[in-house]
């Protein structure tokens, strides 16, 4: 069972602020879906290495080349606050 | 020549035989659009630029050049992909107003083909639900009855298909987001395998499952589509150097001696009188046509939901760690005591309910003291799952399956419980986790007139088998032409 109190630490490191009435909802409902993904816990998976990705693929090397990317302008188009060229936030310290 | 009714293949045809003008069709979908798609909700933006596109492919056929496979068709594209100066929103309220700088792999390889943009359409935000009622826009509605969910996360792409307002879409699958609305609104949909497709500038939900892939009205025009945006992509790592086979042109339906496998774990007990009706009419049209049918085991498949909902949980809550509200997205308007509370206003904001809830979920599941027992045991269990596949696979070619245990539910009938919504994707999320390719092709009607889809899994990039068993299906049935009620 998740408790009101595990939910709000898990908001915490997901950084999201929840009402109570999220938080208490999150905590019934997330506790049922835990409950049934319980049932993982019954296969055997000894010795079994996880897979992490589908893809068989092995990684491939291209030179270091500059190429043409989208320019300064139409990237800080889309900030939510800009001064000139530069991303605008609050004073953090 | 009726534009509306007409497939992909037929409409490309058309353009470059010159019977038919690449802005006649655009003009004929526009118009249908602004007519009737109010009553659906199926795109949340109409390319602005679409005319144009399509006069372009209109002078080069006029100059004797050939525009491409996809000469004069208008896709319409889920608004998961992004399209450079055309907003994309992944339908979150987080990204609304975003216009990306570049547009997605897909979406250059559809204009490289000669297609034309169409629209965005309408999807659960991040794609994260089975129904379309995540949307931070409204829901999609389903035009077989438009009291019911055209499925999801790709109800947009699907319902307008349904509804004759597009001939072809894109659409993407991370757990059944393709096939499960293709199913409910009687359209195809195919999940390529992992690394077919170019994943680079698709918004990133579970990135070691996320597939982007065509959605059409019979598995011809798939083939053709699939063609066109498949094949390696020095943008997207993942993507595989396997050449990319003229799978239209091959496409052959005798099935005689081909192997049809059954799940032992698909079990007809598991889904409604209905759609075990289609099922078994399928797996006998199949026997019919001299397939033969196998059974198969894919042991850990029960387990299937719970694994997929805790490693996708898990990638969604890193991948969606970039929304800080900083350089794009949301930002809260009220003051901020400190950064974390600047991140905590702007997220909270800015994602909806589904949203928050799975990266709950995938925060847990990685935390410290859980991370063992969730996340790792998920991936353990996710190589059990490849490997019992690759068994299977051994004694037959392609795996015949339901899609979903019952046809379109009502809107609102699900939204309340999640893990009821979750459990919609027993039959879909398999193919994701093992990265296997699959199909669902409609299969026939329930008695309330929705239509029911059949799924077909075959190997790693062995998608010819998919379309080869897919067209075979469609002639053996031979559906009768329906169109949703008005449409």
């Amino acid at each position: 069972m998740l408790t009101e109190e595990i939910v709000q630490s898990i908001a915490k490191l997901a950084r999201l602020r929840l009402s109570e009435g999220e938080a208490t909802a999150f905590g019934r409902q997330l506790s049922a879906v835990l409950r049934s993904f319980n049932e993982i816990s019954q296969v055997d998976t000894a010795g079994v290495e996880p897979l992490v990705t589908p893809s068989e693929i092995t990684p491939r090397l291209r030179a270091d080349v500059v190429e043409p990317a989208a320019g300064a302008e139409e990237i800080i188009a889309n900030a939510p606050e800009k001064t000139g060229r530069l991303f605008k936030v609050p004073p953090v310290v | 020549m009726d534009l509306s009714q007409s497939t992909l293949v037929e409409l490309r045809d058309a353009v470059r035989g010159k019977q038919v003008k690449a802005v006649e069709i655009a003009d004929h979908f526009l118009q249908r659009i602004a007519r009737i798609d109010r009553e659906f909700n199926s795109f949340l933006a109409i390319n602005p630029t679409v005319m144009d596109e399509a006069a372009k492919v209109d002078a080069a056929v006029a100059s004797g050049l050939d525009p491409g496979p996809l000469a004069g068709v208008p896709i319409a594209v889920k608004d998961l992909l992004c399209t450079k100066g055309l907003a994309t929103t992944a339908a979150s309220n987080m990204l609304k107003g975003f216009v990306p700088p570049y547009s997605a792999t897909v979406v250059e390889r559809l204009r490289a083909a000669g297609a034309v943009l169409l629209g965005k359409t309408n999807l659960d935000e991040f794609a994260m639900g089975s129904s379309n009622e995540t949307s931070a826009f409204g829901p999609c509605r389903n035009p077989w009855n438009r009291d019911h969910v055209p499925g999801g996360s790709s109800g947009g792409s699907a319902a307008c298909l349904a509804a004759r307002l597009a001939p072809a879409s894109i659409g993407t699958d991370t757990g059944g987001s393709i096939r499960q609305p293709a199913s409910f609104c009687g359209v195809v949909g195919i999940k390529p395998t992992y690394g077919r497709v170019s994943r680079y500038g698709v918004i990133a939900f579970a990135s070691s499952l996320d597939q982007a892939g065509p959605m059409t009205q019979n598995a011809r025009d798939g083939a053709v589509l699939l063609e066109a945006i498949s094949g390696r992509d020095d943008l997207d790592a993942t993507t595989s150097d396997e050449p990319v086979p003229p799978w239209f042109r091959k496409i052959d339906s005798d099935m005689s001696g081909v192997r049809i496998g059954i799940l032992k774990e698909a079990g007809i007990g598991d889904v409604d009188e209905s759609t075990a009706v289609v099922f078994s009419r399928a797996a006998e049209a199949f026997r019919k046509l001299g397939a033969r049918i196998v059974n198969v085991s894919v042991p850990t498949l029960r387990y299937a939901v719970a694994t997929y909902y805790l490693i996708a949980a898990s990638e969604a809550s890193s991948n969606l760690a970039r929304y800080d509200g900083v350089r794009y997205g949301h930002r809260a308007a009220r003051p901020t005591a400190d950064l974390d509370d600047f991140y905590a206003a702007n997220r909270s904001e800015g994602f909806g309910l589904e949203v928050k809830r799975r990266i709950m979920l995938g925060t847990y599941a990685l935390s410290s003291g859980y991370h063992d027992a969730y996340y790792i045991k998920a991936s353990q269990v996710r190589r059990r799952m490849r490997d019992e596949y690759a068994s299977a696979f051994a004694a037959c070619d392609v795996i015949l399956s339901p899609v979903t245990a019952s046809p379109a539910f009502k809107i609102g009938a699900r939204i309340s419980d999640p893990l009821e919504m979750y459990r919609n994707d027993m039959f879909t999320t398999s193919s994701n986790l093992a990265g296997l390719p699959g199909i669902s092709v409609p299969g026939g009607f329930a008695e309330n007139g929705l239509p029911i889809g059949v799924q077909l899994t075959a190997k790693h990039f062995d998608e010819q088998s998919l379309f080869n068993a897919a067209a075979a299906l469609e002639s053996a049935l031979a559906l009768p032409k329906k169109a949703p009620h008005g449409v």
